[in-house]
């Protein structure tokens, strides 16, 4: 009597794991800060949201389409809306919506598909999106506003919030800088950075997130305990996180010591922009990112430097994005130098000696 | 004792309570008992009955062949039916000689070899000479002959004889059962054993899991000296032989060598108690511990079954199925290999009959690998199964070969971790094979290269040859004809 | 101008005056690339690549003209082989999986002849005249000419049966349709 036809070697047993487990665990992990920038930037905020994250799925299928694959396996493991999602908080929260639309089309079908679909992609696809944008739209992805939080006096009402998300119609009487972009500004006209520090919000509100820049900048808070929360579940490890947020802050620190007037510190680089989104969310992108711990490390102290060199000499006041692509680009390269020392080889590859003995 | 720790590692559902309390029960004898040639690493054994024959039980009934071969002895008294080709217990389902015996239900013993008396001071050739007669190999699946291990300390330098309690893959019960039932006779086993080996050390390494084992086998041991009886952490593959010597030693074995380079000769728990009775009892090796477990299975049980009873039998004993098993697996969940159906026979290195169902399986449709890098993490070989695999998928055995394919021991820890399902050791599986019959392939062509060279050698010589009385043969007609010409003229 | 114009003038002649001189005092010797493809090759001229004899396969190989899997008693490890020497892929998509293959003699229509002996290029047909004639598996590499001058078709090609020894575990399935 023959049981089943025997098509597969072991194991007969898994563990509970899958894909479409991990990406929820993600999106659970982002969910505080998302819910709470919801409500701190209102209405327009959420309907560029909805419309950045439906805009990913619709790409998606109908990239999925076009190649003639199965659409329900693939749309079910929610990768397409983890990255509509991570877009969505990279975005000025009262941008209009074709920056949503236009942002999804760059990343699942430029950065994701042509690639050759999940897991093939080598750069990050939701920041090839963000950098798209701004290099091609500058002006309007760098259109900050102040918090309006939901039902407050001064919020705008669902129907104004069509108007500024649909509409284009961004009053230009609520526009701010984020603390970075305040920050370069100010030392482009000669003011060094001491002076500047007492014009941005302090520590505790860039923590608590009520200050301008984007849905995923402001709780660095409650992004932190999304990571904190990612971590316990050992969705990531703490190699990149801690290796950018370590580096950004050892950079920051050393030379605000050597000279404080042209240099920010390093507490200031920790809490400002998408530090935390990028170390906890960002770079520990699975397909992008290095397979071994070692190269992982490698990996998150280069995005720390890069992001503060950006930061501090470059033309953009928020670095993260870039530092994060140029370091996809190396992902293979620290891949080969940080595989593992295999069992009972040396590190290059050759057997053990046998010690002599007696 | 100071243990080590061993890279990545795996920490499975257990599901051993399904029978770890049940007691080791005899298996009725069957109607039929079919005993391979082959059950072992090495040569088959050479069949000495034939059809007709009339056997007693312990009986030779196949001679080992060469060096690295092992015996086989009739598992009971009976007539032997037939010698022909059964489907072997292997995925492949592929035929084998096997001795089909038919019991005659009086399981009389043949005249056992006398016991070594006094064997711990017996010249430890003697031993292993009993080992070897006595069919025994390697019981924790691998049945490579024992006696051709214990032959190690003549060759190499060694310190320990580590017996490997382990018993890491799920399900498995038998030799925790062995080693709470018969510590003594493991015991004593192991003790002859380091005597032949000539090593004074012995570990006996059971996973914290087994409490009840750790305490059996620590009184056990207690009244010997050179005896420690050491709890492992319950990490899987901690079974794996040098896995257990690097936990145990800290030492790794360098690749393409064996522990015994290291110091150290692994042997499972049975094979010890097997030495036992061939030393002490003269009584070689015919029935072996089973576990019988899975969700599909109605009365999960250990069972010590004859060597060659069906696996049907022993299904049957356990009150048959519930419910049609997803997959039948020979060993453990882990590293296990599916059967090809129920008529096949128990085999020496058979220590687990699993009926699994689909949910205990939990095998989902593959999807793409999203490189989270957690195979890389729990390798604990220190491989990259997902950059090996990606190789394997285009083919390119080569690469996947420098990346360190075959220093893979199959352990399933990735396959059983990756969220994405890829069958990872099915592909390493597929290369090594590839690249074994490649290695085949390219031998066979030396060999006819050097005979075809050979052939055209010999074909020159005799051309030669052939030329040089062409050659002889004209000179000689010239000569004759020169003669007669001369006669001619002369007359 | 004129400076510039001669300078790199002279800069060119000079730079292309060592090249010429590296070319002729440093060159390296050509492998004989045909050599070695013909050592590859197993070199019992059965002819079944279509060259008459492996040193032609060896010559066409090396002027490209025949694809690295022209040879069946090879397989698949002399295809790789010379792929890799050649430096191209191993094209296996056209070549069809051709069954290991080996000879055997059925005895009820030998009649002795000695021909295939004769013919066998690497001596792995044993016999004599008007003896029963044998082939020894071991040696033979399913070329197949003793199959065509064998005057009574006592010699046929049976493939070489799968044991467990050689079995092993095939490839997984193309996985999803995603890749």
């Amino acid at each position: 009597m023959s049981i089943a036809s025997i098509n597969r070697s072991g194991p007969f047993t898994h563990a509970a794991s899958s894909v479409q487990k991990t990406m929820l665990t993600v999106l659970l992990a982002l969910l505080p800060a998302t819910a709470f920038n919801a409500y701190l930037f209102g209405w327009p905020g959420i309907l560029l949201f909805a419309v950045t994250v439906g805009s990913c799925v619709a790409v998606e299928a109908g990239c999925l389409a076009l190649a003639g694959q199965p659409m329900k396996a693939a749309l079910s493991d929610y990768s397409a809306v983890l990255t509509g999602w991570l877009l969505a908080m990279s975005l000025p929260p009262w941008a209009p919506w074709w920056t949503g639309v236009l942002g999804a089309v760059f990343a699942i079908a430029l950065a994701k598909h042509t690639f050759g679909g999940i897991g093939q992609n080598m750069f990050n696809p939701a920041m090839v999106a963000r950098v798209a944008l701004l290099v091609s739209f500058p002006v309007v992805m760098t259109a900050w506003v102040m918090p309006h939080p939901l039902f407050s006096a001064g919020a705008p009402g669902f129907s104004d919030a069509i108007a500024i998300t649909f509409g284009g119609n961004l009053p230009d009487s609520v526009s701010a800088a984020s603390a970075l972009g305040y920050v370069k500004t100010e030392l482009s006209r000669g003011i060094p950075v001491t002076q500047s520090m007492a014009h941005v919000p302090d520590l505790m509100d860039m923590a608590l997130g009520t200050r301008a820049g984007s849905l995923g900048e402001t709780s660095a808070v409650l992004i932190l305990a999304g990571g904190l929360f990612l971590m316990a579940r050992r969705i990531i490890s703490w190699h990149i996180p801690v290796g950018v947020m370590g580096a950004l802050f050892l950079m920051g620190t050393v030379f605000h010591a050597v000279d404080p007037a042209r240099y920010t510190d390093g507490m200031f680089h920790l809490m400002s922009g998408a530090t935390f989104l990028g170390a906890f969310f960002i770079c520990t992108d699975y397909v992008t990112s290095p397979v071994s711990k070692p190269g992982q490390l490698v990996f998150g102290i280069g995005c720390g430097m890069l992001t503060w060199v950006i930061r501090t000499y470059a033309g953009y006041p928020e670095g993260m994005a870039f530092a994060v692509l140029l370091m996809n680009s190396l992902t293979p390269i620290i891949d080969q130098y940080t595989r593992p020392r295999a069992f009972g080889r040396s590190r290059k590859g050759e057997p053990l000696p046998l010690e002599g003995k007696p | 004792m100071k243990l080590f720790p061993i890279r990545g590692g795996i920490h499975p559902d257990y599901r051993k309570e399904q029978t770890s309390e049940k007691a080791i029960v005899a298996l009725p004898l069957p109607d039929l008992l079919y005993i391979p040639l082959q059950q072992h690493i090495g040569a088959p054994a050479e069949a000495l009955v034939g059809e007709g024959d009339l056997v007693k039980k312990g009986q030779l009934i196949a001679r080992s062949q060469g060096g690295i071969s092992a015996p086989q002895h009739a598992p009971t008294s009976g007539r032997i039916q037939a010698v022909a080709d059964i489907p072997a217990p292997h995925p492949s389902g592929l035929p084998q000689p096997t001795i089909i015996l038919e019991p005659d239900g009086k399981d009389e013993w043949t005249d056992l070899p006398e016991p070594i008396a006094d064997p711990l001071n017996a010249d430890p050739q003697l031993i292993r000479e009993r080992v070897a007669q006595s069919g025994i190999v390697g019981m924790g699946g691998a049945a490579f002959p024992s006696a051709v291990k214990l032959d190690l300390g003549t060759r190499y330098n060694l310190e320990i004889l580590l017996l490997n309690g382990a018993e890491c893959e799920p399900y498995l019960t038998c030799d925790d059962r062995v080693m709470r039932e018969h510590a003594d006779e493991v015991v004593d086993g192991a003790r002859i054993m380091a005597h032949a080996l000539g090593v004074k050390r012995v570990v006996i390494a059971i996973e914290d899991n087994k409490p009840q084992a750790l305490a059996a086998m620590t009184g056990a041991a207690s009244t010997f000296a050179g005896i420690e009886v050491v709890g492992v952490p319950v990490q899987y593959p901690m079974g794996s032989e040098r896995h257990l010597v690097q936990a145990i030693t800290g030492r790794e074995t360098p690749a393409k060598k064996l522990t015994a380079d290291i110091g150290v000769v692994v042997h499972n728990v049975a094979t010890a108690r097997a030495v036992h009775h061939a030393v002490r009892f003269g009584r070689p090796l015919v029935a072996r511990v089973v576990t019988l477990s899975g969700g599909a299975l109605r009365e999960p049980n250990n069972i010590e079954a004859p060597i060659g009873a069906r696996v049907a039998d022993l299904v049957a004993f356990c009150g048959g199925f519930v419910s049609v098993p997803a997959s039948l697996v020979n060993g453990g969940p882990m590293m296990g290999q599916p059967l090809p159906g129920l008529d096949v026979p128990v085999v020496k290195g058979m220590s687990g009959i699993l009926a699994l169902t689909a949910s205990e399986i939990n095998e989902q449709p593959v999807s793409p690998c999203i490189r989270c890098g957690t195979c890389v993490t729990i390798c604990p070989c220190g491989l990259v199964p997902v950059e090996m695999a990606a190789f394997i998928r285009k083919d390119n055995f080569e690469v996947a070969a420098q990346l360190g394919v075959m220093d893979c021991v199959s352990c399933g820890s990735c396959s059983w971790i990756c969220p994405s399902h890829i069958p990872l050791v099915h592909y390493f599986n597929y290369a090594k094979g590839m690249l074994n019959a490649l290695d085949r392939e390219r031998r066979k062509n030396e060999r006819v290269k050097t005979l075809a060279e050979a052939h055209t050698a010999r074909m020159e010589k005799l051309e030669i040859a052939a030329a040089a009385k062409r050659a002889a043969v004209a000179a000689r007609k010239a000569n004759l004809a020169a003669a007669t010409t001369e006669e001619k003229t002369n007359a | 101008m004129l400076l510039a114009v001669g300078s790199l003038t002279v800069m060119g002649v000079a730079l292309g005056g060592i090249l010429g001189a590296a070319a002729r005092f440093l060159a390296v010797e050509e492998n004989p690339l045909e050599e070695e493809l013909k050592a590859m090759l197993p070199g019992s001229q059965c002819g079944q690549c279509g060259y008459v004899g492996c040193g032609q396969a060896a010559a066409a190989l090396a002027k490209g003209e025949a694809p690295v899997t022209l040879c069946p008693p090879g397989g698949k490890a002399v295809a790789e082989a010379l792929a890799k020497k050649l430096g191209v892929t191993a094209d296996f998509s056209e070549h069809e999986e051709k069954v290991p293959e080996y000879a055997v003699v059925l005895e009820e229509f030998c009649v002795g002849c000695t021909l295939c002996i004769k013919e066998c290029s690497v001596d792995a047909i044993i016999g004599a005249n008007k003896v029963m004639h044998s082939v020894i598996v071991e040696a033979c590499h399913g070329c197949g000419k003793c199959v065509k001058v064998c005057p009574t078709e006592a010699i046929e090609m049976r493939p070489i049966p799968e044991t467990l020894g050689t079995w092993h575990w095939p490839k997984p399935e193309a996985e999803h349709a995603l890749h």
